[in-house]
């Protein structure tokens, strides 16, 4: 067996696993890193972007139905309206495709050596990849001094309802080939959602179940509010409280927070109740790592508890988002190459791709208050916001929460159509230590949606101009 | 053009393995005939390789601090003619063959930045090797900067700094959490940073940056070779193998040192100064006549105790590269004079490596000697295989009583080591009390 030894070998070649190799390569280190599939992992090809296609197709489908009932306020008139799913899903195969492609080029530019094979550990510094069968190519053997896992997560899946058939998880729903005529949707968390929503709009009559008292219990309460609204508007059936007990023939059993059991009819039924740290199947068990739960426990700098054993992504835990695992990718790379660094970020952004959308930076006021920080809040809403009116979605508000003593801006929520955004000023402005005073006397363009963001700084200050 | 290989030379009985101490050469440097290619290191001697021949190193035998094998290749030249070694086994053999305590791979490295270190200095025989640098290299200066108004935040607050401050601290090894704020909301910016740095190098820092109290995290490897990896296993192996006890005596040397400044005054210009330790020297060689079972080798592993009529007295003197214990033999043959002149002239050989191997081995007993610095008390490691070793402390001025008046003497405390395998504490005291007796009567050091 062919014997390749290296510097850094990264296991996964995701947004932690790629952006790994890039900057490892850019640092000269030498750099060998295994993909079983695609470059991009779940966030190019099955996850973030792939979905983000298929709910923008959605929202331009779902506004030529609004066209066609002759309900727009704009005058716009469409006679007919349909949708051909399979060009849709086309299309968005060609993003992922030159996305994909875009990071292999990246790699290789960098001087990265990527593997096409599933990748099994031996032991700390030793690696064996299984080519795929029929590709031809011999296993081979990686000896590394730095051994980096960036395996990723997988959808979890209900043991009394296994994936198979009409059951799908996220992966399938995006490769549909025909809008389903009924989805019942397991799980009101973000992915469930932002895909229940899109196939609403593209036709489908779509239960959400949810065991929890509200959707999206990650988040609170003031935020969700609009969210709920418009599922309501587009006439998504939402089931809280209540308990799937699984499949039966081609319904859903349902039971609700009173021990009503129901049935719900179901051509497929998505399960989208979390995702769960990769760790088995490919001999991390060999290594006996430290665990946090069922993810690999890591220090500040993504060290496992074995020695140049490197874990990052969402192989580590939650926040199981991309840009977390690039920055600990980027991270990870730099301290081999001898650099100080440490994951200290003040702020991980997170958005929610739904109707509208949702995002949040830093601290909410319930979590301030639990800190045991006095602070305060404010709020702008989009209905005084010129630029909202005009795209018409004044749902949704902008809101800040800062330090009450010397006004440092610990956190920023936001919902409303487009919102996604303001990510970055949100971001930065806890990044760099920014008071309310900071954003409230920086000139924001108008018109547009973060207007509202200078305003609730201000109206945090007690004088908000526009409300 | 042929090959002429160097071997390690055999330098001594029963001498296995040789230490590599310094390269005088590189590959690729043209050499003369006796042109120094190499120091080595046997048990105590340093050792200096020529070369035999004229010609063009093509590679060495090993890493600064290695030890190889007698015999093992030490040098690779290329030299005009035959050579010493055929063509096709010059292929054959690989170049590090004599390597028979090749380092893992894993230490190599360091091995070769040491390598590094001295090749650019072109070092003294036995000089320290350079303690690799780690020291975070200082930021670009910037003046110290008044903080007033700048504070340590709260405990468990954390500290607030943009992401390019945070990075930038991390590249100095500055820890935020030491660093005032100076900006909004305590805010840490650069000049904050650039303010502590400076005040941790020594510049003015004011305020609650107080250097004196500051953390320090620094920690700086040193490779333990040569001379001082010597020293090391023979503190280890005399003090796991000799279960050795200290008996301290105080001597009244006011006498001695009214007769040491007399015989300086008048024979000093002649013969030369005499300090003390020629005539506590004296004062071994004439207890050992009562006592010849101090002067002894005590081979623990064959089960014999040597004792020897010569008194080779070893003498441990401190070298800028450690410990030297270089040897006064037949002590018992010098007058305090002579014995002067041998220490004298054995510490300058010691101290600038150019001691042979003879000198520095062979002793039967050992004097320490700290001078001023002595102290009151030491507990001196013997020098294995000896069996006693004789310490000296400070002479003090102290008030003692005599004939039941307090009078001012001069006072000194010898503190000695014996083997408690092979010397009883009675034949211990007993020995320190004949040395005592004739340092305290000095006249006897010459009579007798």
């Amino acid at each position: 067996m062919e014997t390749i030894n290296t510097t850094l070998l990264i296991i996964g070649g995701g947004p932690a696993g790629y952006v790994a190799g890039i900057r490892a390569g850019q640092l000269g280190i030498p750099t060998v890193l295994v993909e079983g599939a695609q470059p991009g992992g779940t966030c190019l090809n099955i996850g973030c972007i792939p979905s983000k296609a298929l709910i923008h197709a959605a929202d331009e489908y779902a506004k030529t139905v609004h066209y066609a009932a002759q309900t727009s306020p704009l005058g716009i008139r469409v006679d007919a309206t349909s949708i051909d799913l399979e060009k849709t899903v086309a299309w968005k195969d060609g993003i992922v495709k030159r996305l994909t492609g875009g990071v292999g080029a990246l790699l290789k530019k960098q001087g990265v050596r990527v593997i096409r094979g599933w990748a099994r550990v031996l032991d700390g510094k030793t690696v064996e990849v299984q080519p795929h069968e029929g590709s031809g190519q011999e296993p081979v053997r990686i000896r590394c001094e730095h051994l980096l896992l960036a395996s990723g997560s997988h959808a979890v899946e209900l043991p009394f309802m296994p994936f198979g058939g009409p059951v799908i998880s996220s992966t399938e729903a995006l490769s549909l080939r025909e809008v389903p005529r009924r989805m019942v949707v397991v799980g009101a968390g973000y992915i469930g959602l932002e895909l229940g929503t899109a196939f609403r709009k593209l036709g489908s009559q779509v239960t959400v179940v949810e065991a929890a008292e509200r959707i999206l219990p990650a988040y609170d309460a003031d935020l969700v509010k609009p969210v709920a609204s418009s599922l309501e508007r587009l006439g998504v059936d939402v089931r809280l409280a209540t308990s799937v007990l699984g499949m039966e023939g081609e319904r859903v059993k349902v039971r609700d927070a009173s021990g009503v059991e129901a049935y719900l009819e179901a051509d497929r039924v998505l399960v989208a109740v979390g995702r769960k740290p990769a760790t088995t199947g490919w001999g991390l068990e060999h290594l006996m790592l430290d665990m946090n739960g069922r993810a690999v426990k890591v220090d500040e700098q993504c060290r496992t508890s074995m020695r140049n054993v490197w874990a990052i992504g969402d192989l580590t835990g939650e926040p199981m988002l991309a840009h977390r695992a690039m920055a600990q990718g980027e991270m990870v790379a730099e301290i081999i190459a001898g650099k100080r660094r440490w994951f200290h970020p003040a702020a991980i952004p997170a958005v929610c791709y739904t109707d509208p959308e949702i995002v949040v930076a830093g601290m909410s006021p319930s979590e301030a208050a639990e800190a045991g920080i006095d602070a305060i809040s404010a709020s702008f809403p989009f209905s005084a916001n010129g630029r909202a009116m005009t795209i018409e979605s004044t749902d949704g508000f902008v809101r800040v929460v800062a330090r009450k003593d010397n006004h440092l801006i610990l956190g920023w929520q936001a919902v409303g159509v487009g919102v996604a955004e303001l990510a970055a000023g949100f971001t930065q402005s806890i990044e760099l230590g920014a008071q309310l005073e900071d954003v409230a006397r920086t000139i924001h363009a108008h018109p547009t949606l973060g207007e509202a963001v200078q305003e609730a700084a201000l109206r945090a200050l007690g004088h908000a101009l526009h409300i | 053009m042929g090959i002429h290989v160097i071997k390690m030379p055999d330098l001594g009985e029963g001498i296995a393995e040789v230490e590599v101490v310094a390269w005088h050469v590189q590959p690729g440097d043209t050499v003369r005939e006796d042109q120094v290619l190499a120091d080595v290191m046997t048990d105590k001697a340093t050792v200096e390789i020529p070369s035999p021949v004229a010609g063009t190193i093509t590679s060495l035998g090993g890493a600064i601090g290695q030890s190889l094998a007698v015999g093992a290749e030490l040098i690779r030249l290329e030299v005009a003619g035959a050579g010493n070694i055929s063509a096709d086994k010059a292929r054959k053999e690989p170049v590090q063959s004599g390597a028979a305590t090749a380092p893992a791979e894993e230490v190599a490295e360091p091995q070769l930045e040491a390598v590094a270190a001295h090749a650019s200095a072109a070092p003294a025989p036995a000089q320290a090797p350079a303690a690799a640098p780690v020291k975070p290299a200082p930021a670009k200066s910037a003046p110290a900067r008044a903080t007033s108004g700048a504070q340590l935040r709260a405990d468990g607050e954390k500290p607030l700094a943009p992401p390019a401050v945070r990075q930038r601290a991390w590249d100095l090894g500055v820890e935020l959490q030491f660093v005032p704020g100076s900006g909004p909301a305590g805010r840490i910016t650069h000049a904050d940073l650039d303010a502590h740095v400076a005040g941790r190098r020594g510049g003015a820092a004011g305020g609650a940056m107080d250097e004196r109290y500051a953390e320090q995290h620094g920690e700086h490897a040193t490779q333990i070779i040569g001379l001082r990896r010597k020293i090391a296993e023979k503190m280890q192996e005399a003090k796991r193998n000799i279960p050795h006890f200290t008996y301290v005596e105080e001597v009244d040397v006011t006498e001695l040192e009214a007769l040491r400044l007399q015989l300086n005054a008048r024979y000093g210009k002649e013969r030369g100064k005499l300090t003390l330790l020629p005539l506590l020297m004296r004062a071994v060689v004439l207890a050992l006549r009562s006592y010849p079972m101090m002067s002894a080798r005590y081979d623990d592993e064959a089960n014999t105790l040597t004792t020897y009529d010569a008194a080779h007295i070893g003498i441990a003197a401190q070298t800028e590269s450690g410990l030297m214990v270089p040897v006064v033999r037949h002590a018992e043959s010098r007058d305090p004079w002579s014995s002067a002149a041998e220490i004298a002239r054995l510490a300058e050989a010691a101290r600038s490596g150019k001691a042979t191997r003879d000198e520095l081995t062979g002793s039967t007993i050992t004097i320490t000697s700290l001078g001023a610095l002595g102290g009151i008390v030491t507990t001196p490691v013997i020098n294995r295989p000896e069996v006693a070793i004789v310490g000296v402390n400070r002479i003090v001025d102290r008030p003692v009583i005599r004939d039941g008046a307090m009078v001012a003497r001069k006072m000194m405390n010898l503190s000695s080591s014996f083997d408690h395998r092979v010397i009883d504490g009675m034949v211990a005291a007993q020995f320190v009390q004949s040395i005592r007796g004739y340092l305290e009567f000095p006249a006897t050091l010459f009579v007798e």
